[in-house]
Protein backbone atom coordinates (compact mmCIF):
# COMPACT_ATOMS: atom_id res chain seq x y z
CA UNK A 1 0.00 0.00 0.00
CA UNK A 2 1.93 3.27 -1.22
CA UNK A 3 1.71 5.86 1.32
CA UNK A 4 -0.34 8.36 -0.37
CA UNK A 5 -3.43 6.21 -1.06
CA UNK A 6 -3.09 5.49 3.33
CA UNK A 7 -3.38 9.25 3.80
CA UNK A 8 -6.05 10.25 1.38
CA UNK A 9 -7.63 7.12 3.05
CA UNK A 10 -7.06 8.54 6.31
CA UNK A 11 -8.32 11.72 5.50
CA UNK A 12 -11.66 10.41 4.24
CA UNK A 13 -11.95 8.81 7.38
CA UNK A 14 -11.49 11.94 9.66
CA UNK A 15 -13.57 13.99 7.69
CA UNK A 16 -16.32 11.43 7.42
CA UNK A 17 -16.03 10.43 11.21
CA UNK A 18 -16.59 14.39 12.18
CA UNK A 19 -19.62 15.59 10.38
CA UNK A 20 -21.41 12.16 11.34
CA UNK A 21 -20.03 13.18 15.53
CA UNK A 22 -20.92 16.72 14.87
CA UNK A 23 -24.14 16.03 12.63
CA UNK A 24 -24.99 13.55 15.52
CA UNK A 25 -24.21 16.47 18.93
CA UNK A 26 -26.92 18.85 16.77
CA UNK A 27 -29.67 16.13 16.79
CA UNK A 28 -28.61 14.70 20.54
CA UNK A 29 -29.31 18.44 21.53
CA UNK A 30 -32.41 17.86 19.68
CA UNK A 31 -33.49 14.28 20.64
CA UNK A 32 -32.78 16.27 24.61
CA UNK A 33 -34.97 18.43 23.70
CA UNK A 34 -37.83 16.40 22.25
CA UNK A 35 -37.63 13.90 25.20
CA UNK A 36 -37.34 16.35 28.41
CA UNK A 37 -40.18 17.89 26.69
CA UNK A 38 -42.02 14.67 26.71
CA UNK A 39 -41.20 14.04 30.10
CA UNK A 40 -42.55 17.73 31.08
CA UNK A 41 -45.39 16.70 29.51
CA UNK A 42 -44.65 19.30 26.40
CA UNK A 43 -44.17 19.11 22.76
CA UNK A 44 -40.55 20.29 22.28
CA UNK A 45 -39.62 21.52 19.03
CA UNK A 46 -42.02 20.94 16.38
CA UNK A 47 -42.41 23.78 13.88
CA UNK A 48 -38.88 23.89 12.04
CA UNK A 49 -39.68 21.12 9.47
CA UNK A 50 -41.09 17.37 9.81
CA UNK A 51 -41.29 17.26 13.77
CA UNK A 52 -38.84 19.78 14.34
CA UNK A 53 -36.37 17.64 11.99
CA UNK A 54 -34.96 20.90 11.13
CA UNK A 55 -34.42 22.86 14.25
CA UNK A 56 -30.86 21.98 15.03
CA UNK A 57 -29.70 23.61 11.65
CA UNK A 58 -31.97 26.43 12.57
CA UNK A 59 -29.95 26.80 15.69
CA UNK A 60 -26.87 26.78 14.11
CA UNK A 61 -27.59 29.33 11.46
CA UNK A 62 -28.75 31.52 14.91
CA UNK A 63 -25.56 31.17 16.62
CA UNK A 64 -23.79 31.52 13.94
CA UNK A 65 -25.29 34.61 13.03
CA UNK A 66 -25.12 35.99 16.48
CA UNK A 67 -22.42 38.69 17.54
CA UNK A 68 -19.60 37.96 19.01
CA UNK A 69 -19.53 40.22 21.78
CA UNK A 70 -16.01 40.28 23.53
CA UNK A 71 -16.81 41.51 27.05
CA UNK A 72 -14.47 44.65 28.46
CA UNK A 73 -11.43 43.16 31.02
CA UNK A 74 -11.42 39.67 29.73
CA UNK A 75 -8.34 38.43 29.03
CA UNK A 76 -7.85 37.93 25.52
CA UNK A 77 -5.81 35.24 24.46
CA UNK A 78 -6.98 32.94 26.67
CA UNK A 79 -10.37 34.02 26.85
CA UNK A 80 -10.22 32.91 22.84
CA UNK A 81 -8.39 29.64 23.51
CA UNK A 82 -10.54 28.21 25.64
CA UNK A 83 -13.60 27.15 23.76
CA UNK A 84 -11.27 26.23 21.46
CA UNK A 85 -9.54 23.68 23.79
CA UNK A 86 -12.32 22.11 24.81
CA UNK A 87 -14.05 21.78 21.29
CA UNK A 88 -10.99 20.13 20.11
CA UNK A 89 -10.31 17.73 23.31
CA UNK A 90 -13.60 16.70 22.77
CA UNK A 91 -13.47 15.80 18.98
CA UNK A 92 -10.01 14.37 19.20
CA UNK A 93 -10.97 11.35 21.55
CA UNK A 94 -13.55 10.14 18.84
CA UNK A 95 -10.32 9.03 16.70
CA UNK A 96 -9.41 5.88 18.88
CA UNK A 97 -13.10 4.98 19.47
CA UNK A 98 -13.55 1.46 17.08
CA UNK A 99 -17.28 1.37 15.69
CA UNK A 100 -17.57 -1.69 14.08
CA UNK A 101 -15.37 -5.03 13.59
CA UNK A 102 -12.49 -4.87 11.73
CA UNK A 103 -13.12 -4.36 8.08
CA UNK A 104 -9.84 -3.69 5.73
CA UNK A 105 -10.19 -1.83 2.20
CA UNK A 106 -7.09 -1.70 0.83
CA UNK A 107 -4.99 -2.51 4.02
CA UNK A 108 -7.43 0.51 6.17
CA UNK A 109 -9.93 0.04 8.75
CA UNK A 110 -12.46 1.37 7.50
CA UNK A 111 -14.70 1.79 11.26
CA UNK A 112 -11.71 2.70 13.25
CA UNK A 113 -9.57 6.08 12.93
CA UNK A 114 -6.51 4.52 14.70
CA UNK A 115 -6.14 1.71 16.36
CA UNK A 116 -3.76 2.19 19.49
CA UNK A 117 -2.65 0.00 21.64
CA UNK A 118 -3.22 2.42 24.75
CA UNK A 119 -6.29 3.61 23.23
CA UNK A 120 -8.47 3.80 26.58
CA UNK A 121 -5.09 5.72 28.57
CA UNK A 122 -5.50 8.45 25.18
CA UNK A 123 -9.42 8.93 26.02
CA UNK A 124 -8.43 9.55 29.61
CA UNK A 125 -5.52 11.72 28.66
CA UNK A 126 -7.26 13.35 26.42
CA UNK A 127 -10.36 14.08 28.88
CA UNK A 128 -7.76 15.06 31.46
CA UNK A 129 -6.72 18.00 29.45
CA UNK A 130 -10.01 18.74 28.44
CA UNK A 131 -10.89 20.52 31.64
CA UNK A 132 -8.20 23.36 30.92
CA UNK A 133 -11.00 24.90 28.33
CA UNK A 134 -13.64 25.35 31.20
CA UNK A 135 -10.69 26.39 34.11
CA UNK A 136 -9.67 29.13 31.55
CA UNK A 137 -12.75 30.24 30.10
CA UNK A 138 -14.16 30.68 33.75
CA UNK A 139 -10.83 32.29 34.88
CA UNK A 140 -10.03 34.69 31.92
CA UNK A 141 -13.70 35.86 31.69
CA UNK A 142 -12.99 37.91 34.68
CA UNK A 143 -16.66 37.67 35.95
CA UNK A 144 -17.39 36.31 39.39
CA UNK A 145 -20.23 33.78 37.97
CA UNK A 146 -17.78 32.23 35.28
CA UNK A 147 -14.55 31.83 38.17
CA UNK A 148 -16.87 30.18 40.65
CA UNK A 149 -18.44 27.87 37.57
CA UNK A 150 -15.15 26.66 36.60
CA UNK A 151 -13.87 25.90 40.07
CA UNK A 152 -16.22 23.75 40.96
CA UNK A 153 -15.91 22.09 37.25
CA UNK A 154 -12.35 21.65 38.12
CA UNK A 155 -12.35 20.65 41.42
CA UNK A 156 -15.34 18.04 40.35
CA UNK A 157 -13.34 17.02 37.42
CA UNK A 158 -10.39 16.24 38.92
CA UNK A 159 -12.23 14.16 41.79
CA UNK A 160 -14.22 12.23 39.86
CA UNK A 161 -11.24 11.84 37.09
CA UNK A 162 -10.18 9.34 39.84
CA UNK A 163 -13.03 7.16 40.02
CA UNK A 164 -13.66 6.98 36.59
CA UNK A 165 -9.79 5.65 35.93
CA UNK A 166 -10.22 3.26 38.90
CA UNK A 167 -13.48 1.56 37.78
CA UNK A 168 -11.75 1.16 34.35
CA UNK A 169 -8.95 -0.99 36.00
CA UNK A 170 -11.68 -4.26 36.35
CA UNK A 171 -12.08 -4.16 32.96
CA UNK A 172 -8.81 -3.50 31.78
CA UNK A 173 -7.71 -6.68 34.00
CA UNK A 174 -10.14 -8.89 32.47
CA UNK A 175 -9.42 -8.09 28.93
CA UNK A 176 -5.22 -7.72 29.80
CA UNK A 177 -4.66 -5.19 27.01
CA UNK A 178 -5.17 -1.60 26.93
CA UNK A 179 -6.88 -1.64 23.50
CA UNK A 180 -9.95 -0.80 22.82
CA UNK A 181 -10.64 -3.86 20.48
CA UNK A 182 -9.38 -6.40 22.68
CA UNK A 183 -11.41 -5.23 25.14
CA UNK A 184 -14.20 -5.60 23.08
CA UNK A 185 -12.81 -9.05 22.12
CA UNK A 186 -12.57 -10.42 25.13
CA UNK A 187 -16.52 -10.14 25.93
CA UNK A 188 -17.34 -11.08 22.36
CA UNK A 189 -17.99 -14.96 23.51
CA UNK A 190 -21.60 -15.40 24.08
CA UNK A 191 -23.45 -12.35 23.42
CA UNK A 192 -25.08 -10.33 26.25
CA UNK A 193 -23.97 -13.07 29.03
CA UNK A 194 -20.06 -12.43 28.19
CA UNK A 195 -20.54 -8.60 28.39
CA UNK A 196 -18.11 -6.89 31.28
CA UNK A 197 -21.19 -5.84 32.94
CA UNK A 198 -23.09 -9.04 33.19
CA UNK A 199 -21.09 -11.90 32.75
CA UNK A 200 -17.73 -9.75 33.82
CA UNK A 201 -19.71 -9.45 37.09
CA UNK A 202 -17.84 -5.60 36.33
CA UNK A 203 -22.01 -3.83 37.12
CA UNK A 204 -19.86 -1.92 39.96
CA UNK A 205 -17.45 -0.99 37.88
CA UNK A 206 -20.24 -0.06 35.29
CA UNK A 207 -22.63 2.04 37.86
CA UNK A 208 -19.01 4.00 38.93
CA UNK A 209 -18.50 5.07 35.59
CA UNK A 210 -21.54 5.89 34.46
CA UNK A 211 -21.86 8.46 37.61
CA UNK A 212 -18.45 9.33 37.47
CA UNK A 213 -18.81 9.86 33.81
CA UNK A 214 -21.65 12.29 34.40
CA UNK A 215 -19.84 14.25 36.48
CA UNK A 216 -16.74 14.45 34.15
CA UNK A 217 -18.96 15.80 31.38
CA UNK A 218 -20.87 18.27 33.68
CA UNK A 219 -24.24 16.95 33.40
CA UNK A 220 -27.17 16.47 35.58
CA UNK A 221 -27.30 15.75 38.16
CA UNK A 222 -23.61 17.19 38.55
CA UNK A 223 -24.09 20.02 36.29
CA UNK A 224 -22.69 22.45 39.65
CA UNK A 225 -20.69 24.12 37.13
CA UNK A 226 -23.33 25.73 35.07
CA UNK A 227 -25.82 25.90 37.75
CA UNK A 228 -28.22 28.13 36.57
CA UNK A 229 -30.09 29.06 39.65
CA UNK A 230 -26.99 30.11 41.37
CA UNK A 231 -24.29 31.24 38.59
CA UNK A 232 -26.59 32.33 35.46
CA UNK A 233 -24.67 29.99 33.42
CA UNK A 234 -21.63 28.68 35.07
CA UNK A 235 -18.24 28.86 33.27
CA UNK A 236 -19.86 30.44 29.93
CA UNK A 237 -21.40 32.97 30.50
CA UNK A 238 -19.45 35.78 29.44
CA UNK A 239 -19.52 33.77 25.83
CA UNK A 240 -21.69 34.41 23.27
CA UNK A 241 -22.08 33.49 19.45
CA UNK A 242 -19.86 30.75 18.14
CA UNK A 243 -17.45 30.66 21.38
CA UNK A 244 -20.70 29.71 23.40
CA UNK A 245 -21.51 27.21 20.44
CA UNK A 246 -18.34 25.54 20.80
CA UNK A 247 -18.77 25.08 24.53
CA UNK A 248 -22.35 23.45 23.78
CA UNK A 249 -20.75 21.33 21.28
CA UNK A 250 -17.53 20.11 23.36
CA UNK A 251 -20.37 18.97 26.17
CA UNK A 252 -22.65 16.97 23.63
CA UNK A 253 -19.57 15.78 22.26
CA UNK A 254 -18.46 14.40 25.30
CA UNK A 255 -21.49 12.88 26.53
CA UNK A 256 -21.28 11.08 23.02
CA UNK A 257 -17.68 9.98 23.41
CA UNK A 258 -18.49 8.74 27.25
CA UNK A 259 -20.93 6.38 25.87
CA UNK A 260 -19.22 5.34 23.02
CA UNK A 261 -16.54 4.56 25.62
CA UNK A 262 -19.36 2.59 28.07
CA UNK A 263 -20.41 0.46 25.01
CA UNK A 264 -16.93 -0.52 24.43
CA UNK A 265 -16.04 -1.54 27.49
CA UNK A 266 -18.97 -2.72 29.58
CA UNK A 267 -21.75 -3.53 26.55
CA UNK A 268 -19.61 -5.43 23.92
CA UNK A 269 -18.96 -2.19 21.80
CA UNK A 270 -20.06 -3.60 18.41
CA UNK A 271 -20.99 -7.25 19.14
CA UNK A 272 -24.41 -8.47 18.73
CA UNK A 273 -26.36 -9.22 22.08
CA UNK A 274 -27.22 -12.47 21.01
CA UNK A 275 -24.33 -14.35 19.88
CA UNK A 276 -23.92 -16.73 18.28
CA UNK A 277 -27.79 -17.21 18.51
CA UNK A 278 -28.54 -15.19 15.58
CA UNK A 279 -27.65 -16.87 12.33
CA UNK A 280 -25.26 -14.47 9.92
CA UNK A 281 -27.32 -13.38 7.47
CA UNK A 282 -26.79 -11.60 4.00
CA UNK A 283 -23.88 -10.47 1.95
CA UNK A 284 -20.60 -8.79 3.11
CA UNK A 285 -22.01 -5.61 3.25
CA UNK A 286 -24.58 -6.44 5.84
CA UNK A 287 -21.91 -8.52 8.09
CA UNK A 288 -20.07 -4.99 7.95
CA UNK A 289 -22.37 -2.68 8.72
CA UNK A 290 -24.72 -4.96 11.45
CA UNK A 291 -21.92 -4.76 14.01
CA UNK A 292 -22.04 -0.82 13.56
CA UNK A 293 -25.64 -0.96 14.14
CA UNK A 294 -25.73 -2.60 17.50
CA UNK A 295 -22.82 -0.16 18.14
CA UNK A 296 -24.66 2.79 17.58
CA UNK A 297 -28.16 1.55 19.39
CA UNK A 298 -26.07 1.17 22.81
CA UNK A 299 -24.60 4.29 22.44
CA UNK A 300 -28.41 5.67 21.91
CA UNK A 301 -29.43 3.78 24.91
CA UNK A 302 -26.82 6.10 26.50
CA UNK A 303 -27.60 8.76 25.27
CA UNK A 304 -30.79 8.34 26.13
CA UNK A 305 -30.18 7.53 29.53
CA UNK A 306 -27.71 10.89 29.95
CA UNK A 307 -31.24 12.69 28.69
CA UNK A 308 -34.01 10.67 31.21
CA UNK A 309 -31.53 10.99 34.24
CA UNK A 310 -31.55 14.87 33.36
CA UNK A 311 -35.05 15.08 33.06
CA UNK A 312 -35.41 13.02 36.54
CA UNK A 313 -32.95 14.03 39.12
CA UNK A 314 -32.23 17.50 40.97
CA UNK A 315 -29.21 18.55 41.65
CA UNK A 316 -26.53 17.43 43.95
CA UNK A 317 -25.44 20.01 46.78
CA UNK A 318 -21.64 20.77 46.33
CA UNK A 319 -20.63 19.33 49.22
CA UNK A 320 -22.63 15.69 48.85
CA UNK A 321 -21.27 16.10 45.03
CA UNK A 322 -17.25 16.38 46.42
CA UNK A 323 -17.87 14.34 49.58
CA UNK A 324 -19.92 11.58 47.13
CA UNK A 325 -17.37 10.67 44.75
CA UNK A 326 -14.06 10.81 47.05
CA UNK A 327 -15.67 8.88 50.09
CA UNK A 328 -18.16 6.59 48.14
CA UNK A 329 -16.80 6.07 44.51
CA UNK A 330 -13.25 5.95 45.27
CA UNK A 331 -13.09 3.48 47.98
CA UNK A 332 -15.88 1.07 45.94
CA UNK A 333 -14.00 1.86 43.30
CA UNK A 334 -10.66 0.32 44.72
CA UNK A 335 -12.87 -2.13 46.51
CA UNK A 336 -13.64 -3.31 42.54
CA UNK A 337 -10.06 -3.61 41.50
CA UNK A 338 -9.29 -6.01 44.62
CA UNK A 339 -12.18 -8.10 44.32
CA UNK A 340 -11.84 -8.60 40.32
CA UNK A 341 -7.71 -9.18 41.06
CA UNK A 342 -8.39 -11.69 43.43
CA UNK A 343 -11.42 -13.33 41.65
CA UNK A 344 -8.78 -13.41 38.14
CA UNK A 345 -5.48 -14.96 40.46
CA UNK A 346 -7.89 -17.75 42.07
CA UNK A 347 -9.21 -18.61 38.71
CA UNK A 348 -6.43 -18.37 36.82
CA UNK A 349 -4.35 -20.69 39.56
CA UNK B 1 10.15 11.32 10.00
CA UNK B 2 10.94 10.64 13.61
CA UNK B 3 13.87 13.26 13.31
CA UNK B 4 11.55 15.65 12.33
CA UNK B 5 8.77 15.21 15.01
CA UNK B 6 11.70 15.31 17.55
CA UNK B 7 13.27 18.49 16.38
CA UNK B 8 9.77 19.78 16.34
CA UNK B 9 8.72 18.57 19.94
CA UNK B 10 11.87 19.00 21.48
CA UNK B 11 12.44 22.83 20.03
CA UNK B 12 8.50 23.30 21.26
CA UNK B 13 9.80 21.74 24.51
CA UNK B 14 13.02 24.26 25.29
CA UNK B 15 10.59 26.87 23.69
CA UNK B 16 7.77 26.34 26.30
CA UNK B 17 10.62 25.84 29.20
CA UNK B 18 12.09 29.81 27.99
CA UNK B 19 8.57 30.94 28.16
CA UNK B 20 7.66 29.55 31.50
CA UNK B 21 10.48 31.83 32.66
CA UNK B 22 10.14 34.26 31.00
CA UNK B 23 6.85 35.08 31.19
CA UNK B 24 5.15 38.15 33.88
CA UNK B 25 1.43 36.48 34.49
CA UNK B 26 1.70 33.26 36.70
CA UNK B 27 -1.33 31.49 34.76
CA UNK B 28 0.45 31.86 31.30
CA UNK B 29 3.89 30.27 33.27
CA UNK B 30 1.68 27.39 33.87
CA UNK B 31 0.11 26.91 30.75
CA UNK B 32 4.05 27.34 29.33
CA UNK B 33 4.97 24.39 31.81
CA UNK B 34 1.39 22.47 30.22
CA UNK B 35 3.25 22.55 26.79
CA UNK B 36 6.69 21.43 28.29
CA UNK B 37 4.97 18.20 29.73
CA UNK B 38 3.11 17.77 26.56
CA UNK B 39 6.10 17.77 24.26
CA UNK B 40 7.97 15.54 27.09
CA UNK B 41 5.30 13.06 26.21
CA UNK B 42 5.43 12.83 22.75
CA UNK B 43 9.44 12.81 22.81
CA UNK B 44 8.54 9.51 25.20
CA UNK B 45 6.34 8.46 22.07
CA UNK B 46 9.30 8.63 20.00
CA UNK B 47 11.22 6.32 22.02
CA UNK B 48 8.41 3.91 22.16
CA UNK B 49 7.25 4.51 25.39
CA UNK B 50 3.92 4.45 24.93
CA UNK B 51 2.70 3.70 28.27
CA UNK B 52 5.07 6.54 30.12
CA UNK B 53 3.76 8.82 27.72
CA UNK B 54 -0.12 8.44 28.28
CA UNK B 55 0.81 8.56 31.88
CA UNK B 56 2.86 11.41 31.47
CA UNK B 57 -0.37 13.14 29.88
CA UNK B 58 -3.12 11.93 32.15
CA UNK B 59 -0.56 12.41 35.64
CA UNK B 60 1.24 16.03 34.57
CA UNK B 61 -0.44 17.81 32.17
CA UNK B 62 -3.89 16.96 33.19
CA UNK B 63 -3.86 16.34 37.42
CA UNK B 64 -1.02 18.45 38.59
CA UNK B 65 -1.25 21.37 36.06
CA UNK B 66 -4.86 21.70 36.74
CA UNK B 67 -4.06 21.92 40.00
CA UNK B 68 -1.57 24.46 39.86
CA UNK B 69 -4.12 26.45 37.41
CA UNK B 70 -6.30 25.97 40.20
CA UNK B 71 -4.48 27.36 42.81
CA UNK B 72 -3.52 30.40 40.82
CA UNK B 73 -7.47 30.72 39.97
CA UNK B 74 -7.87 30.80 43.46
CA UNK B 75 -5.44 33.52 45.09
CA UNK B 76 -6.22 35.12 41.43
CA UNK B 77 -2.73 35.93 41.61
CA UNK B 78 -1.87 38.95 39.54
CA UNK B 79 1.23 40.00 37.09
CA UNK B 80 4.79 39.53 39.13
CA UNK B 81 7.14 42.76 39.12
CA UNK B 82 10.59 41.68 37.44
CA UNK B 83 13.44 42.34 39.15
CA UNK B 84 17.18 42.33 38.33
CA UNK B 85 17.59 39.21 40.45
CA UNK B 86 20.35 39.18 43.46
CA UNK B 87 23.95 39.31 43.06
CA UNK B 88 24.40 35.58 44.80
CA UNK B 89 22.41 34.45 41.60
CA UNK B 90 24.60 36.10 39.26
CA UNK B 91 28.07 34.98 41.20
CA UNK B 92 27.36 31.58 41.96
CA UNK B 93 24.19 30.66 39.61
CA UNK B 94 25.81 31.39 36.24
CA UNK B 95 28.98 29.72 36.83
CA UNK B 96 27.22 26.60 38.84
CA UNK B 97 25.11 26.01 36.00
CA UNK B 98 28.11 26.71 33.16
CA UNK B 99 30.21 23.99 35.35
CA UNK B 100 26.82 21.47 35.80
CA UNK B 101 26.48 21.39 31.44
CA UNK B 102 30.43 20.46 30.81
CA UNK B 103 30.43 17.95 33.76
CA UNK B 104 27.12 16.16 32.07
CA UNK B 105 28.60 16.96 28.70
CA UNK B 106 32.00 15.69 30.19
CA UNK B 107 30.53 12.44 31.09
CA UNK B 108 28.13 12.00 28.29
CA UNK B 109 30.98 12.24 25.74
CA UNK B 110 33.61 10.39 27.22
CA UNK B 111 31.51 7.26 28.47
CA UNK B 112 29.17 6.78 25.64
CA UNK B 113 30.45 3.47 24.74
CA UNK B 114 28.87 2.37 28.18
CA UNK B 115 25.42 4.35 28.44
CA UNK B 116 24.06 2.06 26.00
CA UNK B 117 22.01 3.34 22.61
CA UNK B 118 18.57 4.05 21.54
CA UNK B 119 17.52 5.26 18.76
CA UNK B 120 14.27 6.71 18.20
CA UNK B 121 11.83 5.22 16.59
CA UNK B 122 13.63 1.75 16.89
CA UNK B 123 11.54 -0.38 19.21
CA UNK B 124 8.00 -0.39 21.14
CA UNK B 125 7.74 -1.02 24.91
CA UNK B 126 4.23 -2.36 25.18
CA UNK B 127 2.52 -2.01 28.49
CA UNK B 128 2.84 -5.95 28.91
CA UNK B 129 6.58 -5.58 28.73
CA UNK B 130 6.28 -2.36 31.13
CA UNK B 131 4.14 -4.82 33.98
CA UNK B 132 6.34 -7.78 34.05
CA UNK B 133 9.59 -5.09 34.52
CA UNK B 134 7.96 -3.39 37.29
CA UNK B 135 6.02 -6.73 38.71
CA UNK B 136 8.18 -9.12 38.82
CA UNK B 137 11.92 -7.84 38.05
CA UNK B 138 11.70 -4.56 40.40
CA UNK B 139 9.00 -5.76 42.54
CA UNK B 140 10.34 -4.55 45.64
CA UNK B 141 11.66 -1.11 44.77
CA UNK B 142 8.14 -0.78 43.12
CA UNK B 143 6.36 -1.68 46.45
CA UNK B 144 8.69 0.70 48.36
CA UNK B 145 7.86 3.65 46.67
CA UNK B 146 4.12 3.25 46.26
CA UNK B 147 4.70 2.59 50.15
CA UNK B 148 6.98 6.38 50.09
CA UNK B 149 3.96 8.16 48.20
CA UNK B 150 1.23 6.30 50.52
CA UNK B 151 3.26 7.63 53.80
CA UNK B 152 2.94 10.99 52.02
CA UNK B 153 -0.48 11.08 51.49
CA UNK B 154 -0.51 10.45 54.99
CA UNK B 155 1.37 13.19 55.94
CA UNK B 156 -0.55 15.48 54.16
CA UNK B 157 -3.85 14.19 55.19
CA UNK B 158 -2.61 14.93 59.18
CA UNK B 159 -1.04 18.51 58.69
CA UNK B 160 -4.42 19.44 56.77
CA UNK B 161 -6.68 18.24 59.18
CA UNK B 162 -8.76 20.91 61.55
CA UNK B 163 -7.30 20.44 65.52
CA UNK B 164 -10.53 19.91 67.18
Amino acid sequence: MSILVFLLLSILKVAVVTVILLTAVAYTVLLERKVVGRIQNRWGPSRVGPFGLLQPLADGIKLFLKEDLMPTGVYKPLYILAPMISLACALISIAVVPFGATVRVRGVDMFQIADLNIGLLVILGITSVGVYGIALAGWSSNSKYSLLGSLRAGAQMVSYELALGLSLVGVVLRASSLSLRHIVDSQAAHGMWSWNVFGGFQFVAFLIYLTAAYAETNRAPFDMSEAETELTAGYHTEYSSMKFAMFFMAEYANMITVSCVATLLFLGGWTSPFGSLLPNFGGRFIIAILPVFWFVMKVLFFLFLYIWVRGTLPRFRYDQLMGFGWKFLLPLAIANIVATSLWLAIRGG
Amino acid sequence: MHLVLFLIFGGLCVAGALNLLLQRHPINSALSLIVVMASLAVLYLLLGAEFVAAAQVIVYSGAIMVLFTFVIMLLNAGKEDRTHGSSAAYLVGVPGVAALFALLAFIFLTQRDHLGQARLGDYLVTTTDLSKVLFKDLLLPFEITSVLILIAILGAVALARKEH
